[in-house]
């Protein structure tokens, strides 16, 4: 197997969605390739640093505001009669 | 090297009784599905929008939407994917009304420079993580996947960050399996590419890399 080969497998290697021939293919690439080794342990990183870095948390004083206002509109829009939507 | 453990929990079961609830008229139980999912589409509009106004205004627009048109769910796919679906459009609309000198569009073939081979490969500090503050990391987190194209963007948020799976992403985003594993994986690849420069490990463990200087790649910048 090149490293071209294990590149084009590392999405399914990492979400675990290969066969069983595959995956030992794969490992055993990994084995003796330290390059790959690396990239595919830093990619898994790179995935669950995004996972797990909670980027763009809705503040509770915001979501009260927001849902508050969705629901005030279905209100409306359900008075109002399906016509109207 | 262990696989990546799915985030996502099986939806409640009760959901389809509250999307049937709605449908009737019944406005708290449409309540009840904003709050299961608010903080999803607001994350999902920001990532995508990149601004936090706009991502207001889709998670207002998404479930309102979802919430007059909810007589055409039919309940094949799940909800929270229909509901992605229309606020993904919904992000994106407002995303190519803020750049309309740019082509935003989630079916072209984005040609970069980064799709090669990798060219970092050295290995990361055992908590990279750890080695900055929270806001140093939050800055470096966004402003890394701020720089890649919004279709490669979309797909890693719906798939790595949101938990979808490949086919829930694909019903999302209306593209096909193989376009999504194929953008997940490019996504994937930049990301640690980019992250590299930040989290390599360091002769000197205290020292930051000279790259956490740098100024912020801008986002789209290769469509």
């Amino acid at each position: 197997m090149k490293c071209a080969d294990f590149l084009s497998e590392l999405t399914n290697y990492l979400d675990g969605v290969i066969d069983a021939r595959t995956k030992a293919e794969l490992e055993d690439h990994l084995a003796w390739c330290h390059n790959c080794y690396v990239v595919c342990d830093t990619t898994k990183k790179t995935i669950e640093i995004y996972r797990d870095s909670q980027l763009y948390e809705l503040p509770e004083d915001l979501r009260t505001r927001l849902r508050t206002a969705i629901v005030s509109k279905c209100h409306a829009r359900k008075k109002a009669g399906p016509e109207r939507v | 090297m262990s696989t990546i453990q799915p985030k996502i929990d099986e939806p409640v079961s009760d959901e389809l009784a509250l999307v049937q609830a709605a449908k009737g008229g019944d406005v708290g139980a449409f309540e009840e599905l904003v709050r299961r999912y608010d903080r999803n589409v607001f994350r999902i509009a920001q990532h995508i929008t990149q601004n936090r106004e706009d991502a207001e205004d889709v998670v207002q627009d998404a479930f309102l939407k979802a919430y007059s048109n909810l007589h055409q769910f039919q309940g094949q796919s799940k909800f929270y994917t229909w509901l992605v679906r229309i606020a993904v459009n919904e992000a994106l609309m407002r995303l190519r009304r803020r750049r309309p000198e740019r082509m935003v569009s989630l079916d072209e073939e984005v040609k970069t420079e980064e799709d090669s081979l990798p060219r970092e490969v050295a290995d990361w500090s055992p908590n990279p993580e750890q080695q900055y503050n929270q806001a140093e990391l939050r800055e470096i987190l966004t402003r890394t996947i701020q720089g890649l194209p919004a279709s490669f963007r979309t797909v890693f948020v719906l798939r790595d960050v949101e938990g979808l799976s490949t086919e829930e992403t694909a019903e999302a985003l209306d593209l096909s399996i193989p376009a999504v594993k194929s953008r997940l994986l490019r996504a994937r690849l930049q990301l640690r590419e980019r992250l590299s420069r930040f989290f390599q490990r360091r002769e000197n463990g205290k020292e930051k890399p000279e790259s956490s200087k740098e100024k912020p790649e801008t986002g789209d910048t290769n469509q």
